[in-house]
């Protein structure tokens, strides 16, 4: 016996099969996320006044992150469209180019990512000076080492290490400002290096989950989110690889395929587009 | 009980695509705005060239859209 409905849609509703399912999917992910993006909002409104850290994520990173999730978007409607005009190899081209984009966002997230885990933050003993924030020289350790905390200094017995303060930026208004967008522009002025006693350090931290309750809502909600685009990549390129031997048996059921992946691949991407606004601008 | 607005499906990948590219388009004019903003208080090159990149961005996706739906006029919101 067939399964009814995998192609043509029920006289109902209007929907095949995979289209219902995949709704009733995004709607469990509508609550995910609303359930996340709530919480953002929540610890940020009660957050103590001044607490709330801003300009530490690199906008222009993450801008051209976002026109790469806008063109993959464009590319993936148009494989579906491709396939509604029998055009297969114009699918391929499409669908390859969205998986391409979607491994593009992967390395621009993972390059950003290894950037906040190699960047700290020191907060002093002495609570009259201000928390420096940069990149740190540790004795033992070549380059810029990662996930390091005031413990672990502690555990090895280091006393003083070295770090290389974000540029200070003078903007227009007078004010200073460190590190941030505008520090990774490099138009700001480089202090000079730093030799700190770890004994004067209160705390050190990388921009990690528990630098702040910023990056750990930061983290929590760009690692889901990119867990989301490596399914979708996984499905796509199942899609456009062996998954495509199906065009030639059953074409309509391999095109309502691509469309339900595409609906997929058009929430992550809607998800980004409110992401992006509320972590890296607001 | 049929999915349909005005006799569109709304859950079809063309008009989820129209609601996406409509959210682009806002995205790309709230990021011009606020990048032109920082510029006209803060300077900086960067600022100028992501509020005008933004802007051009945004123009661009409406053109698209426009596009899209004519070319696909044609292939139902089923």
């Amino acid at each position: 016996m067939d399964v009814p409905y995998t192609t043509k849609p029920r006289s109902d509703t209007g929907l095949y099969n995979a289209k219902l399912g995949i709704w009733l999917f995004l709607a469990s992910e509508v609550m995910l996320f609303g359930a996340l993006f709530s919480s953002y909002i929540l610890l940020r409104v009660n957050a103590l006044e001044g607490t709330w850290p801003h300009g530490l994520l690199n906008i222009p990173i993450g801008t051209f992150n976002t026109a790469v999730l806008i063109s993959s978007s464009i590319t993936v409607v148009m494989a579906w469209a491709s396939l509604k005009l029998g055009k297969f190899n114009h699918f391929k081209i499409y669908q390859g180019l969205t998986i391409l984009c979607a491994l593009a966002f992967m390395v621009i997230k993972s390059v950003e990512y290894k950037d906040k885990f190699t960047h700290y933050e020191v907060w002093f003993n002495d609570h009259e000076k201000k928390s420096i924030r940069g990149h740190i020289e540790v004795p033992g350790e070549e380059g810029n080492p990662w996930f390091m905390t005031h413990k672990k200094l502690a555990e090895r017995k280091i006393e003083t290490i070295k770090i290389h303060p974000d540029p200070k930026v003078t903007v227009a208004s007078g004010k200073e400002a460190h590190g941030g967008a505008e520090a990774h522009d490099g138009h700001g002025d480089h202090p000079p290096v730093q030799e700190i006693k770890v004994a004067d350090i209160k705390r050190l931290s990388a921009f990690v989950p528990a630098h702040s309750t910023y990056f750990a809502i930061y983290f929590t909600l760009t690692a889901l989110h990119a867990l989301h685009v490596m399914g979708g990549a996984l499905v796509m390129a199942y899609l456009w690889g062996p998954g495509s031997k199906m065009w030639k048996t059953d074409p309509e059921r391999f095109t309502n395929r691509i469309e339900v992946s595409g609906l997929f691949w058009h929430f992550v991407d809607l998800v980004w587009i409110f992401l992006f606004p509320v972590l890296y601008l607001l | 009980m049929m999915f349909r607005v005005r006799g569109i499906n709304p859950m079809s990948l063309k008009a989820f695509h129209v609601v996406f590219v409509s959210s682009a388009v806002l995205l790309t004019l709230g990021v011009g705005a606020w990048s032109l903003n920082r510029y006209f208080q803060e300077g900086g090159d960067l600022n100028l060239a992501l509020g005008a990149g933004s802007l051009v961005t945004a123009v661009g996706l409406g053109v698209y859209g426009r596009y899209f739906l004519k070319k696909l006029k044609h292939i139902s919101y089923l």
